[in-house]
């Protein structure tokens, strides 16, 4: 019985999926609903991004250093630090964050709109609330993960560079030579892809959470719990699937 | 074909118009818990029709189904000419365009102004953006609420029986041929209730729809039907004008007029 409840909430998913494709490039496309959300869930993480970004990027290095100095490695620093932060770092952090912050804010924005029945409103009254609701917001965070990335790689890597520089003193165009020597456009390529992929985890995950909750106040918070947690595995396993790929890319 | 109902009271049968809603043999249930069974009801033309019963009865479900937010398990749901449970998506929006909701909630968009609620039908379904148009027709709706003070609020900011007004003035924007009304008077006072029994009749007429209203209120039963169906235990049991059904002394409705 249990078994069979699990196939069918399996099959609720992915219909929930594919529903997303089927609207998402059909028309009539929701471009300004998909632009104010962009707005919002951009502008919404920015700050804890470059914030926890900078620290992360200080940390990682002060923690490197000494296994580095130990092999007498020092002066690979930067280019340590540079390539776990584009490869790794960088995107683990914006989707980390992105899933507390975004995809509780999703979970709970549209499971409060379920519970209230706003979204029922919307069904009866013809106004396809999958596509306003849902579509805009997974193609917002699936559009903004990689530009969020992009600003977390460039703060971590300052960071980076106020360690370096305070124990060091190694100067900026030093710093921006060894980076650029060892970061590849594979690299940041990927790790762009990469953040999309987190980002459409965050947004369905979010959404279906949300869209599917349980009636009550109960629901509301059920729903927001369970878009942090489950985006939070579906980042690590696509983290870990993506450098699967990555690897045998590297090999040929 | 009539409604098969335990006891029927056929009020005014010449004088009724076209039939808008038919529902025959609707059975719906929720895991083992059958809520409809065996569900029959006719909805004429111009015609306010209440469902009378207790909370959990199934009454909400029965105009759930009839715009395809539930689907039926058996039976056949006719709502002005579409065949609801066989519609394609398409179809569906086409039907619901003709059809208002108020919700037992009030539902409105919490994230948008009162202005923005009204004006949300009209840009999505009617593609309408010019301002000086949309300008017209939310006020026009609001006038007919008694609510145009309220356009720039937000509904965190209103009363639960102004809530239902723009709930309804929402509905009426899009000029629907049937009403359905979930619990209109649910939570409120009786002196908000009778203004939203009120309003409810003034909707009939200026907007000649026909309406369903979902109530356990007896005093809203009473002012704005012209018929009530009894709905106990997920069957229609009991039906006729309010007069009738006092007169019958069907034990069902009894504690309804007792209370």
């Amino acid at each position: 019985m249990k078994f069979r409840k699990f196939l069918i909430a399996l099959a609720e998913v992915f219909r929930f999926i594919k529903r997303f494709f089927k609207e998402a490039f059909y028309p009539p496309f929701e471009v300004k609903e998909t632009l104010r959300q962009c707005f919002l869930l951009g502008n919404r993480s920015l700050f804890l991004i470059v914030f926890t970004s900078f620290l992360a990027g200080i940390v990682f290095t002060k923690q490197s250093r000494p296994s580095l100095a130990s092999f007498g490695a020092e002066s690979w620093l930067p280019s340590l630090v540079s390539q776990a932060v584009v490869r790794s770092l960088g995107p683990l952090i914006t989707g980390l964050i992105c899933a507390g912050k975004l995809g509780s804010n999703i979970g709970a924005e549209l499971a409060s709109m379920q519970v209230s029945e706003q979204i029922d409103a919307m069904e009866v009254s013809g106004t396809r609330p999958y596509a306003y609701l849902v579509v805009s917001r997974v193609l917002a965070t699936t559009l903004m993960l990689p530009l969020l990335v992009i600003f977390a790689d460039i703060v971590a890597l300052m960071g980076s560079f106020v360690m370096v520089h305070a124990i060091n003193k190694t100067s900026f165009t030093l710093f921006i030579n060894e980076v650029s020597a060892v970061v590849t456009y594979l690299d940041i390529f990927s790790s762009l892809v990469k953040s999309a992929f987190f980002g459409f985890a965050i947004g369905i995950v979010g959404s279906y959470a949300g869209y599917h909750s349980e009636k009550g106040t109960t629901g509301v918070g059920k729903a927001a719990n369970t878009a942090v947690v489950v985006s939070m595995i579906f980042i690590f396993v696509i983290d870990l699937v993506s450098l699967q790929v990555l690897t045998l890319f590297r090999a040929q | 074909m009539r409604p098969q109902t335990d006891t029927i009271i056929d009020s005014k049968p010449d004088t009724r118009g076209k039939v808008v809603v038919e529902m025959q043999h609707v059975h719906k249930s929720f895991g083992d818990r059958d809520v409809l069974t065996d569900f029959n009801l006719q909805l004429f033309e111009r015609e306010n029709l209440v469902i009378l019963g207790k909370s959990g009865s199934g009454k909400s479900v029965a105009i759930k189904i009839m715009v395809g937010l539930l689907k039926p398990d058996s039976g056949s749901i006719n709502v002005l000419g579409y065949d609801v449970p066989n519609l394609s998506n398409k179809e569906l929006n086409e039907l619901r365009l003709q059809i208002g909701f108020s919700f037992q909630l009030s539902a409105l968009y919490d994230s948008m102004s009162v202005r923005e609620n009204l004006e949300f039908p009209l840009k999505r379904n009617l593609g309408i953006y010019d301002r000086q148009q949309l300008n017209e027709k939310v006020m026009s709706a609001l006038q007919d609420v008694g609510l145009e003070s309220a356009r720039d609020m937000n509904p965190a900011e209103l009363s639960g029986g102004m809530k239902k007004r723009i709930g309804i003035a929402r509905t009426l924007i899009l000029n629907p041929k049937i009403m359905l009304y979930d619990e209109p008077t649910a939570g409120l006072d009786p002196v908000t209730s009778g203004e939203i029994n009120e309003l409810i009749l003034r909707v009939r007429d200026k907007y000649n729809t026909s309406s369903i209203i979902i109530t356990h209120d007896i005093s809203c039963a009473r002012q704005t039907s012209d018929r009530i169906v009894g709905l106990f235990d997920g069957r229609n049991k009991v039906g006729g004008t309010f007069d009738e059904l006092k007169k019958q002394n069907a034990p069902d409705l009894q504690p309804f007029f007792n209370y």
